[in-house]
């Protein structure tokens, strides 16, 4: 395999666009990520486009004929919320087989206000939420989090800090969706969702779109003379488990794809200078610490309570604000968290900038489930 | 539609692997398919193990209506029409295979760490009515004391 770097990359502001439709989202953030690279499309020799609820609908093809039909080969990716980080993955391997020298992936999502995720299944006969438990992602993700207190004595209050940390952040992203302050009282007395996820321990749906393009060392020389690099890119599916997929294990696929990433990168968690994770819901940050290696098991609680994943702190997470403030719209979230990583190897993340930032990793977590890990280094 | 059909509607169970026997003098059940290669229990009817891959032949098995309360949330936000907030648990049963369901006897206010490990019992439960005016009928777990 070949080395891959990124040359560019951008992303927009998540949030609500009623006025524009979901080809144009992505069409700017393909032309922006061109521009970045210096390149334009009829340098690009593949593309991968990950969305959700367009990819039966051929939403790659539709961007290119908004931003330059050039006839090639355009793959539609689709792999629950590691929808993006896969199409990512598509563009790298494209790159890293020797197949092709430049790729474009291009993650997109319009959700509006949909309000929960799958909860429209609930209006049939069958349905069976909420007289057999729960399947919506609110639940699912408490019952993850409820699970590390019976293992380990955690407090609704150490998953709340996390969302405290994440708004924090948010402050200083121009791109987060929200933007807001909360104190650990504001979290804890918010609107109850799902135990122990309040409001602001969930994130909200929107609307959004990333891009990223990927080049052969030899290429990437012509465009820039700092290119970032993927070290590692790891996908993994959830194995067996006793009580898989009855409890949706997002524990032990984050843990195999993290060793693989890490043995790829040949480097372990204690060299990584941030991380930007999955916190779909608070409680699910806190298990990832875990089972991303940044702290030891059961170790979580005084990891967030140490202050250790701030901004200057021993390992920052979610400098972006966390998808809790940055928002979730599906398909463009994991390209979103690979651009933020490489906005901060380049010095240009601004206010949340970590400082002297010289290799992250960008973790994705889809249900059903997928996990993605790129690790990405100056 | 004939005179019978319309006087008696069906019970139909809201899952595969919960199973409603004519018997009168039987109780509605879960069942689940063990894999005679490595030992795994699955809900319901299996192709093939998802464990270790073996295609059968596999052994029925009838759970037991008792298991116990492993992890749980309390959904308070959920779609119109249900009752909320309520307790939707994961619950192990011992013959080595778990089920999602909700938990009565709980007091969905005060969330409590004293609920893992708590011995629940299973009863059935029509939950609505289908398009065709069949009963549909779920398995719900109360709390054994």
């Amino acid at each position: 395999m070949r080395d891959v770097a990124i040359v560019g990359g951008t992303m927009l502001k998540f949030g609500r666009y009623p006025d524009k439709d979901v080809v144009r989202l992505a069409a700017d953030a393909a032309i922006g990520a061109l521009k970045d690279a210096g390149c334009t499309i009829n340098d690009v020799e593949m593309v991968a486009s990950g969305n959700l609820y367009q990819s039966n609908a051929m939403i790659g093809q539709r961007i290119m004929k908004e931003i330059g039909a050039t006839g090639v080969p355009v793959v539609n990716v689709t792999n629950a919320c590691a929808t993006g980080s896969t199409a990512f993955r598509e563009a790298y391997l494209a790159v890293a087989s020797g197949m092709y020298d430049v790729a474009m992936a291009i993650g997109s999502e319009q959700m509006g206000k949909m309000g929960l995720l799958g909860a429209e299944g609930a209006n049939r006969d069958y349905s069976t939420e909420g007289v057999m438990g729960t399947g919506l992602m609110p639940g699912v993700f408490g019952q993850a989090g409820v699970e590390h207190m019976r293992k380990y004595g955690t407090k609704m209050e150490h998953f709340a800090k996390v969302s405290v940390k994440n708004h924090k952040h948010s402050v200083h992203n121009p791109y987060a969706q929200y933007q807001v302050e909360v104190s650990l009282e504001d979290v804890m007395n918010a609107r109850m969702i799902a135990w122990p996820n309040t409001l602001y321990m969930c994130c909200p749906t929107g609307d959004g779109a990333a891009a990223a393009v990927l080049m052969s060392a030899e290429k990437a020389k012509q465009y820039t003379a700092k290119p970032v690099w993927v070290a590692a890119s790891a996908l993994t599916s959830d194995p067996w488990q006793e009580r898989n997929p009855i409890m949706f294990d997002v524990n032990t696929v984050t843990r195999t794809a993290a060793k693989q990433a890490y043995e790829q990168a040949g480097i372990g968690p204690e060299d990584l200078s941030q991380v930007e994770l999955h916190d779909c819901f608070a409680t699910a940050e806190l298990i990832h610490y875990e089972n991303l290696g940044l702290c030891g098991d059961g170790e979580a609680g005084e990891f967030i309570g140490r202050g250790d994943p701030y901004i200057g702190g021993r390992i920052p997470v979610n400098a972006s604000g966390g998808l809790l403030s940055k928002g979730h719209p599906l398909g463009a979230t994991g390209v979103a968290n690979i651009v933020e990583i490489v906005w901060h190897l380049r010095g240009q993340a601004g206010g949340r900038q970590v400082e002297n930032s010289k290799v992250g990793l960008a973790h994705v977590i889809g249900l059903g489930s997928a996990c993605t890990i790129h690790i990405i280094k100056k | 539609m004939t005179q019978e059909a319309a006087a008696e509607p069906k019970q139909n169970p809201i899952v595969p692997f919960l199973r409603i026997p004519d018997d009168p003098n039987d109780q509605p059940y879960l069942w689940g398919t063990k894999c005679k290669a490595c030992g795994a229990v699955f809900l319901g009817e299996r192709v093939a193990c998802g464990k270790c891959g073996d295609t059968g032949p596999f052994e029925e098995v009838r759970l037991s209506d008792e298991g116990e309360i492993y992890v749980f949330s309390v959904v308070h936000q959920t779609v119109p029409g249900l009752e909320a907030p309520y307790v939707a648990a994961i619950i192990d049963l011992p013959e080595g295979v778990s089920v999602r369901g909700n938990v009565y006897g709980l007091d969905p206010a005060n969330p409590s760490p004293e609920w893992f490990g708590k011995k629940v019992k299973m009863y059935t439960e029509k939950v609505r009515t289908d398009r065709e005016g069949n009963d549909v009928i779920a398995a719900k777990f109360r709390v054994l004391n």
